[in-house]
């Protein structure tokens, strides 16, 4: 635990000094700044924020997370070369990657709004952008950390984080997509439902449209939807989920981890 | 005779999982207390490898490691006893030289004596409060070497630690070693600069294809090979793809 806390603690402080880092908390803060102003609505700044955020978070969360984690190199071998245990020291650097990002993320989407100061229902929404914001990077840097382990050459680690991106961001949704046209004759919606859960962006799309009142122009399947993720057990499995999702490139990344030769 | 400090039996190694590579095959090798051993040999010997399993840092598949007769293999605690100098010195360029140090401290909890005396002889007093991005490649070479020494450890492990050194900063380090040496300190150093260790060494392991092709005191390497000194030598064994183990 004490490990934990010290890795993150140095990580954190690297990571918060970083240009890229400063520059994609600028990036949020000027999107954000920029909507608010053309269209002088916190709601519908937020709703376009949707598509930008769904689009750029998983984006730079993976490619930034791998690249820095191959630059800390000799950084972790340094720390491993102390009385520590690898499995606090993964925790350590994931942690230590993931929440300055957060971070980043929270401070320039969070801070336009802050200055002007909005209502009620603007406060619940941009909490769900913030909180899908989060879950997205605790996913896609978890997943970054875990190329990094597994892949010793950088291009390819890097080459391999751009195309799980591009999967789970274009590829997927054109098969479902696809799948829904050739299976038009059938009920689909609890189908969709289930290849929805398969894919992070796609719970993080799903759960924020219906929190923008989105969810009246979608129709049947967007009734099938609202329903489900309004009830306890959408909530419940949405969750899961989502905790599945950070987990399990985490516990992967750790056992590759603790077996790695440096 | 001194005491045994590192005691390595059978250590083997290879890597990777299509094409096997072995980079260790069966090493037994004794590090006696207070000595300086070389490990030389020519690159992808092992050398590295070598260092870096007696770190924990590279997993053998076989053998054990033995420090003052504790097996180490998948131990933690016992590397808060070795001061460990990499050959890369590329850490986290926005923290600073002393921050890297409060991590180094904070990591390893801080009971041991703190020896400076390098962070003073190589002046790093203002160095340390700049980022290490800043700081040019020897002056984190330095940072680097004073970090290995800092904690006063028994067991001194150092990758190529004059590379990148200036003559005057490398002849600190060198005189660190001995010093430490003759404190009672166990080093374990390569280097691919034979002068350097003919100056530091009192044994000489040679490394060839992972193999430990020999092994004993800096004189007795000059004498088997009928050679004045240790670069020389060290140049006969590899011409002759020495293979045996003295």
């Amino acid at each position: 635990m004490n490990t934990i806390f010290k890795v993150l603690k140095y990580q954190a402080r690297d990571a918060v000094r970083s240009r890229w880092l400063i520059g994609y908390a600028i990036f949020f803060g000027l999107v954000a700044e920029g909507l608010l102003r053309f269209s002088g609505d916190p709601a519908k700044t937020q709703l376009s924020l949707v598509s930008v955020v769904l689009f750029v978070v998983p984006l730079v969360a993976i490619v930034f997370g791998t690249v820095y984690l191959y630059n800390a190199r000799e950084f972790v071998e340094l720390i491993l070369a102390q009385p520590v245990r690898r499995r606090q020291t993964y925790t350590g650097l994931y942690l230590g990657l993931a929440l300055p990002m957060v971070l980043a993320y929270t401070l320039g989407i969070g801070f336009p709004f802050l200055l002007r100061g909005i209502d009620a229902a603007a406060w619940d929404t941009l909490v769900a952008l913030l909180a899908a914001g989060t879950v997205l990077t605790g996913t896609f840097c978890a997943i970054a950390t875990l190329i990094a382990v597994r892949c010793e050459d950088r291009l390819r680690g890097l080459g391999t984080a751009i195309a799980v991106w591009l999967m789970l961001t274009v590829v997927y949704d054109g098969f479902v997509l696809f799948l829904l046209a050739v299976m038009s004759d059938y009920p689909l919606e609890r189908a969709t439902l289930v290849m929805m859960m398969a894919n992070p962006i796609d719970i993080a799309r799903v759960a924020l449209l219906l929190r923008f009142d989105g969810a009246a122009m979608m129709g049947y399947t967007g009734a099938v939807f609202l329903k489900f993720f309004a009830g306890a057990w959408g909530t419940a499995i949405t969750a899961t989920a989502l905790t599945v999702w950070i987990l399990a490139p985490v516990v992967l990344g750790m056992r590759a981890f603790q077996r790695k030769d440096f | 005779m001194n005491q045994l400090k590192i005691q390595i039996t059978g250590l083997s190694k290879r890597f990777g999982s299509v094409r096997v590579v072995p980079v260790l095959s069966t090493v037994d090798l004794v590090v006696r207390t207070g000595r300086v051993i070389a490990i030389v040999g020519p690159n992808g010997a092992g050398k590295t490898t070598l260092i870096k399993s007696i770190l924990g840092l590279t997993r053998p598949e076989t053998g054990r490691i033995l420090i003052d007769g504790n097996d180490v293999v998948g131990q933690d605690a016992y590397r808060s006893r070795i001061g460990y100098m990499p050959q890369i010195a590329r850490f986290q360029e926005n923290l600073t030289g002393a921050e890297l140090i409060e991590m180094l401290k904070d990591l390893r909890g801080g009971t041991a004596e703190l020896d400076v005396q390098l962070l003073e002889s190589f002046g790093l007093g203002p160095a340390l409060g700049q980022p290490l991005r800043v700081l040019s490649g020897g002056t984190r070479q330095k940072v680097n070497a004073a970090m290995a020494f800092l904690f006063s450890p028994d067991i001194l492990v150092l990758d190529e630690p004059t590379a990148g050194l200036d003559p005057l900063a490398s002849s600190i380090l060198k005189d660190k070693i001995l010093a430490d040496r003759g404190a009672g300190r166990t080093v374990v150093v390569t280097s691919h600069i034979m002068n350097e260790l003919e100056e530091l060494a009192d044994d000489v392991a040679f490394l060839l294809d992972g193999r430990i092709a020999f092994v004993g005191t800096l004189d007795e390497v000059k004498r088997i090979t009928a050679q004045a000194t240790l670069e020389r030598a060290v140049a006969t064994m590899m011409s002759r793809g020495w293979v045996r183990a003295a």
